[in-house]
């Protein structure tokens, strides 16, 4: 299944956004996660399944003025 | 309320002195920082992760009592600013944002066209609404007509500490708006942020002088004194000034 991932194409065989996001390794309490335009909150991560071509947009909050 | 707090949306800010996280050489200084100047409200970005370094969570060096100001950076568009508010929102930043659009890459100068869009479109879904702006009296107006609930003009272009430029037309804005005026962008000195507030601004936003300098907690506590300080020489309205000596002392001779 591919993916958009912050605007790049990759490849993925990870069922639900919580397995993404562990195979990642990212710092959850940071992370924000928009699916297809949509927030998900974190716990609904386990149970939202992925689709192909599903575009992902993984955020935080940085340092800015 | 407490005296002389500047209201913003539903919050009361007894320390005029906004801050922001960028250009820190540490995360960790900015709760020393906020503690040494009494900043109630501090801005931060929106991002996508840096997938090569590990994230940080800047929201954990961030007291709870302190407002937290997402801004719209990196937005170009009025719907860009609007869907970094709706994130920031959802992530749970609360219902304040700075509108920052801007399209001229080389100055940095914020475009008021689609600032004033997006602040038509998120007061509208009851966003507390800060537009940073280039000082323009009719723009200001209209930003008031939209919803805005302060006009954020700035001194001088972002991170150029070179002090209020724009002073005569941020003094129109004082002098004609109904909504609080805080001047955001190019305060580099606390006698800069004090003037400033001798000439009436609500408030100042500060970013750059305070993290880039050596000590930031220490300029932070400057810059809080030198924003009280103005603030009250504006209460005390100042004596006017002269073009002609005007002696303190009587003017006849001592012993004559």
């Amino acid at each position: 299944m591919h993916l958009i991932l912050n605007g790049n194409t990759e490849e993925c065989a990870c069922t639900t956004l919580a397995e993404l996001i562990d195979h990642k390794g990212l710092h959850k309490e940071a992370l924000i996660v928009e699916l297809n335009g949509a927030i998900i909150k974190q716990e609904q991560w386990p149970a939202t399944t992925l689709q192909d071509g599903d575009q992902l947009e993984l955020l935080n909050f940085v340092g800015g003025g | 309320m407490q005296e002389d707090a500047l209201q913003l949306g539903d919050k009361y800010f007894t320390s005029r002195l906004f801050t922001g996280t960028g250009k820190f050489g540490s995360h960790k200084q900015i709760p020393a920082m906020l503690d040494a100047s009494g900043s109630q409200m501090i801005t931060m970005a929106l991002r996508r992760i840096d997938s090569h370094t590990p994230t940080e969570n800047i929201l954990e060096y961030i007291p709870r009592n302190v407002v937290l100001l997402p801004n719209t950076s990196g937005a170009r568009t009025a719907e860009e600013a609007a869907r970094i508010a709706r994130i920031a929102r959802e992530a749970g930043c609360g219902d304040f944002i700075k509108i920052e659009i801007i399209t001229d890459m080389k100055y940095l100068m914020p475009d008021n066209f689609e600032t004033l869009r997006a602040t038509e479109i998120l007061a509208r879904e009851g966003f507390v609404v800060l537009p940073y702006v280039l000082p323009d009296l009719p723009l200001a107006r209209r930003l008031e007509s939209a919803g805005a609930a302060a006009v954020m003009p700035l001194g001088a272009p972002i991170g150029t500490n070179r002090g209020l430029e724009t002073k005569s037309l941020i003094a129109l804005l004082i002098e004609n708006c109904t909504v609080p005026v805080v001047v955001d962008a190019g305060i580099g000195r606390p006698s800069h942020a004090a003037a400033a507030m001798e000439m009436g601004a609500d408030a100042v936003l500060v970013n750059t002088a305070i993290a880039t300098a050596q000590d930031p907690a220490a300029m932070g506590r400057a810059f809080a004194l030198a924003v009280q300080a103005g603030r009250m020489a504006y209460l005390a309205k100042m004596a006017e000034e002269s073009a002609v000596a005007q002696a303190s002392s009587p003017l006849t001779g001592f012993l004559h």
